[in-house]
């Protein structure tokens, strides 16, 4: 079942992502980490569909939030991030996806792990737990190309500087921020030991990012003593277009 | 129809291709799964066929190795949208694996090294429709695309197609899978465009 949703406002986060805010009056609701699918039609009945994950946490405004990164080779990447404006309508599914998700009602501490623009469906599961006063310990590990690449950046110093239970890491692979006290580089096994919950506090952790980085950082939670099953990772391919 | 997208007008695939509804082409190979990859040692791993109750058939590596295996040439479709064609394999026709287990199931629920499960019907499974493939494009199958093993049963969705086997239990009664749990179709045709439980 196709829902329509009329777009109410747009935010750039960095020079090639976009943040677009829809108002869908049938919404039934979601879990943070869920994700939508959003089709396009051109005038002549073609159409294109793309899933992308929800950024908002579950809301009573039927308000639901997606952030678009730019593929240069995208379909509908491009007219997401620069064709739509205020106003439009846009078709969307769901939500769909019951797995790679964090339900307000867990206790156990959690950890996350963002790879780029990954970063959307764990942005979710943080306002998620914020907004339903949950005080479950998270924790973030961020890892982005350069300072200017970082999605929600003011929001995510404002909550992790309120909620001191919110702990962020940021890990630049490219360019770190004058003074950054770690060289530019991947996630490695070092990084995951100082800044991960330790596996006997039993985390449940959250992936997200392209397969290589997904894939890596699972076995670098799995090599440090993290239990498989609480390892729950949501991959996209290069073509994926699924953030 | 849909609504009209303002000033969209698309980059559809070349009509002398065919796609199931809603897929677009891709020629890379996007990787999607639910949890961190297995790492299975091969003198470790088994295929083990059963009812529910009784072990039917087992297979080491080695024994499933000996079995006559096909190469084939099929395309792929996975429900995140992407479709890539021509792709090829190498593995084990499950016409083989079944040849000599009488039953009367109708279904099946095939396990995988990390737990996931995924239904598939019996009928789905035989008369050249599926394979344990253990070799794609001419090489070892990878741990991240489902090696040693994996089913493919490539006229269904891609998450049908389970990474990782270690084995199948033969059902009288239809059971959702991992997916199908989660809000996917229950059966999964590309063509009839089953993506989610509710579509028909």
């Amino acid at each position: 079942m196709w829902r329509v949703g009329t777009v109410v406002a747009l935010h750039d986060e960095t020079a090639t992502a976009r943040t677009i805010t829809l108002e869908v009056p049938d919404w039934p609701g979601h879990v943070a980490g869920q994700h939508v699918d959003v089709r396009l039609t051109a005038p002549d009945g073609y159409s294109a569909v793309r899933s992308y994950s929800i950024a908002s946490a579950p809301n009573p405004e039927r308000r639901v939030q997606i952030t678009v990164e730019r593929l240069s080779n995208g379909e509908v990447s491009p007219y997401l991030t620069q064709e739509v404006i205020v106003g439009d309508r846009l078709e969307l599914r769901g939500p769909i996806g019951g797995w790679f998700v964090w339900r307000s009602q867990q206790t156990e501490p959690v950890q996350l792990v963002a790879g780029g623009s990954g970063i959307v469906p764990l942005m979710a599961m943080i306002r998620s737990r914020a907004s339903a006063g949950s005080t479950v310990p998270f924790r973030l590990l961020y890892s982005v190309r350069e300072p200017g690449a970082v999605f929600y950046r003011d929001e995510l110093r404002e909550l992790s500087a309120e909620h001191r239970s919110v702990i962020m890491t940021y890990a630049y692979t490219r360019t770190v921020p004058k003074d950054w006290p770690r060289p530019p580089g991947r996630i490695d096994a070092a990084l995951i030991t100082d800044t991960t919950w330790p596996a006997d506090l039993d985390p449940t952790c959250y992936i997200c990012g392209p397969s290589p980085f997904v894939e890596t950082v699972a076995n670098l939670l799995t090599a440090s003593g993290n239990d498989r099953d609480k390892i729950r990772t949501e991959r996209f391919g290069p073509t994926g277009e699924r953030k | 129809m849909g609504i009209i997208s303002r000033g969209f007008s698309g980059r559809p695939t070349p009509t002398d291709v065919k796609l199931p509804p809603g897929q677009y082409l891709t020629t890379d190979f996007p990787v999607l799964s639910a949890g961190p990859t297995p790492h299975v040692p091969l003198e470790k791993w088994e295929f083990v066929i059963d009812d529910g109750k009784n072990v039917l058939q087992r297979w080491d590596w080695k024994s499933f190795r000996n079995l006559p295996s096909e190469t084939v040439t099929v395309d792929l479709h996975c429900v995140t949208r992407w479709s890539k064609l021509g792709t090829s394999w190498e593995g084990v026709s499950l016409d083989t694996l079944l040849a000599d287990i009488k039953t009367d199931a109708s279904y099946t629920l095939v396990r995988s090294y990390g737990d996931y499960t995924t239904n598939v019907p019996l009928k789905d499974l035989l008369n050249k429709q599926a394979w344990i493939a253990f070799r794609y494009d001419g090489q070892d199958l990878a741990p991240e695309h489902g090696g040693p093993a994996r089913l493919l049963v490539p006229h269904l969705y891609l998450w049908k197609s389970a990474k990782w086997v270690r084995g199948m239990t033969l059902m009288h009664e239809d059971k959702p899978g991992f997916w199908e749990g989660l809000g996917y179709h229950i059966y999964g045709d590309p063509w009839r465009e089953q993506r989610y439980s509710g579509d028909r």
